[in-house]
């Protein structure tokens, strides 16, 4: 089992189109990675593909996430979405 | 073989085009359905699968090619469609030893749908509203699972003719003017959501007009929405007739104010309005005023009465946009279609004739006192001249009590609305105590004819031409002769239903005693256009022969023969 803790980056957190877009990534793997707030059991956390899960994890700005996959290809993934998570995207 | 559909023509323009058929909405799936041989839940997952993925695919594919705001709402609605808490939800639902036992793919989607709606709701806020959008999306995967079109107005590169049984409020807001050149409805009546919506945007629409849901998808029409005609393989007599009004509603487009007939008798064109908004856009095209202030905007939608500067505000933005002019604000009108739950009551079993209007006064006193204390503030800061009117006034008891109210307020001008007959037929003794009186023809007719405004199949009953309701027209009038004869006070009578944006019936009603006609702002270059080709003394006749026509249809044959102009513009 890979984790990662990250820093919501966007300044509006993760809702609308920052949700939309982690979704997506999220969803390009073909095993599931979770997303859960710091703190929160592990088997509480929720599919981190689904734009639902993620606005009704109603996580803010520059609170920290947990991401969690078990899969050989994990570790890189998750690198991978958590510089997604980081980022501010409606700075671009 | 070309075919004719006769309906309700509710606003002018004449297009040819092709016709795309609205779907129709789609309807919850059985619960209790008995799962066909051959099909199991592996086999209606598949099926969920591929079409939550066809439906994200066409949503994306549309976001794509879409600019601003509406991109992001449909890249987000897509990514939904394909939702693993909705997807997965609806797999889980299929498993025959669960809960409430096998069910179809459709029923599936449906229920998952609901309880992920549920959920959001139950979130408040920001996933509250998005509740919505989920059930936008069930109802599109429902649909591509039976095979048939996605709910809502049909996406086309090239405009179209919209042809439905009627819309809805909610199909109204996504429609883009861009595509639809025309509406044709089936159903609905001159007040229904299509009308309105036709009316607001200026697109050439006939109502109540039998069988136009039922022409094939593609097929060319010709519409005319003055004359209510929709007609098939239309020719060259249809092409050339459509140009012709390509050109001239750019200048019936044109409306430069300062209204008059041929002989140069004034007969200012006024706007109804609801907001400052409205105001804004009513003065761009040339309005001279306003002839009907709606209030209930500021009251809907709320479960409080809204505090007295709240009501200032929102009532000054529209004076503002009038200086110096008339401003007619009608004092709330909530019940029958529009009630508000902290002055109606829901229960009543016909609240078209029930406590509305002015009537709430006597149920929930203070809400009046202080709508009027409010528009006194307003007319204090601005430089409009402010008249207000009650809407509902049946005799001259009420007419007398609100005039007093609205003096007693500090209000100078004081009228009421003349939509009840019996207001209508006693209009001397009411405009003994009221400044003026206002003509809510729709509703005069409604009452008149006692036919549900809403009710397509009583659109015939429900025409402002019809013999009655023009007698209750002119016994106004003449009420507010005798009553300003008595008292030595001017008593102008004006028209603010639909009536007064028809320019043949403007004519008439200007022969009848009205002095001036409020319309929505569309309508303005039109009915000046007209008005101006008569004289006083050719309004007084024609409004004579109309008064005399044994149906509406007679009366409007003949005020229309008389008048050329109208043919020629296309109105």
């Amino acid at each position: 089992m890979a984790e990662r803790t990250a820093t919501i980056g966007s300044r509006v957190g993760l809702h609308a189109r920052p949700a939309a877009i982690f979704a997506e990534a999220a969803g390009e793997y073909d095993f599931e990675v979770t997303i859960a707030k710091e703190g929160e059991p592990a088997d509480e956390a929720l599919d981190a593909s689904s734009i639902l899960s993620l606005m009704s994890l109603g996580a803010e700005y520059s609170q920290k996430v947990i991401l969690r996959a078990d899969h050989p290809n994990a570790e890189t993934a998750l690198d991978h979405l958590v510089t997604i998570l980081e980022t501010d995207h409606d700075a671009e | 073989m070309s075919q004719q559909f006769h309906g309700v023509g509710v606003t002018p323009g004449r297009v040819v085009g092709r016709v795309r058929q609205m779907p129709a909405p789609v309807w919850e799936p059985h619960a209790q359905v008995d799962i066909p041989a051959g099909v199991t839940a592996e086999s209606e997952a598949e099926r969920i699968r591929a079409a939550s993925k066809a439906v994200q695919a066409e949503l994306k594919a549309r976001a794509a090619a879409t600019a601003g705001d509406a991109r992001g709402v449909l890249e987000a609605t897509a990514l939904m469609a394909a939702d693993p808490m909705l997807v997965k939800g609806a797999v889980k639902l299929l498993d025959p030893a669960g809960d409430g036992g096998p069910r179809t793919a459709e029923r599936a989607v449906w229920e998952s749908g609901a309880a992920v709606a549920e959920r959001l709701r139950g979130l408040g806020g920001y996933m509250a509203e998005r509740a919505a959008d989920v059930l936008d999306v069930r109802s599109r995967i429902v649909a591509e699972l039976r095979g048939l079109p996605a709910p809502g107005i049909p996406v086309s590169d090239t405009p179209f003719i919209l042809a439905a049984e009627d819309l809805a409020p909610a199909d109204t807001a996504t429609l883009d003017p861009a595509r639809v050149i025309a509406l044709i409805t089936s159903g609905g009546g001159p007040q229904s959501h299509t009308a309105i919506l036709a009316r607001a945007l200026g697109l050439p629409a006939v109502v109540a007009a039998e069988g136009v849901d039922r022409i094939e998808d593609g097929t060319e029409v010709y519409v005319d929405g003055a004359a209510g005609r929709v007609t098939t393989e239309p020719g060259p007599a249809e092409a050339d007739a459509a140009r012709a009004w390509a050109t001239q509603s750019a200048t019936l487009a044109q409306f430069a104010g300062d209204s008059r007939l041929a002989d140069g008798h004034p007969v200012p064109l006024l706007a109804n309005v609801g907001t400052g908004k409205d105001a804004a856009a009513a003065a761009a095209a040339g309005a001279e005023g306003v002839g009907l202030l709606r209030t209930e905007f500021c009251f809907l939608d709320r479960d409080t009465e809204p505090t007295i500067a709240e009501q200032v505000e929102a009532y000054g933005a529209v004076f503002a946009q009038f200086p110096h002019k008339k401003v007619v604000i009608r004092t709330l009108d909530a019940g029958a279609d529009k009630p508000l739950p902290f002055l109606t009551n829901a229960d009543e079993p016909n609240p078209a004739l029930g406590v509305r209007g002015y009537r709430t006064d006597r149920t929930t006193p203070g809400v009046l006192a202080r709508q009027l204390e409010a528009i006194a503030a307003a007319e204090a800061e601005h430089d409009a001249d402010v008249w207000v009117m009650a809407p509902m006034i049946a005799t001259a008891e009420e007419a007398a009590a609100f005039t007093e109210m609205a003096r007693d307020a500090g209000l100078k001008t004081a009228g009421v609305m003349v939509e009840v007959p019996s207001a209508a037929l006693t209009a001397s003794h009411v405009l003994a105590h009221a400044d003026f009186a206002s003509l809510g023809t729709n509703d005069l007719t409604q009452y008149a004819m006692a036919a549900d405004r809403m009710l397509g199949p009583l659109a015939a009953l429900n025409d402002p031409w019809q013999p009655a309701v023009l007698k209750l027209i002119k016994a106004t009038c003449d009420g507010a002769d005798e009553a300003a004869l008595a008292t030595g006070t001017a008593k102008p009578v004006g028209v603010c239903g639909e009536a007064a944006a028809d320019p043949a019936l403007a004519v008439v009603l200007v022969g009848l005693g009205v002095t001036t006609l409020s319309m929505s702002p569309r309508a303005l270059a039109g009915v000046a256009a007209v008005l101006a080709t008569v004289t006083v003394a050719d309004a007084q006749r024609l409004a004579a022969q109309a008064l005399a026509a044994p149906s509406a249809q007679a009366a409007r044959d003949t005020a229309r023969a008389h008048l050329p102009i109208l043919d020629k513009l296309g109105l």
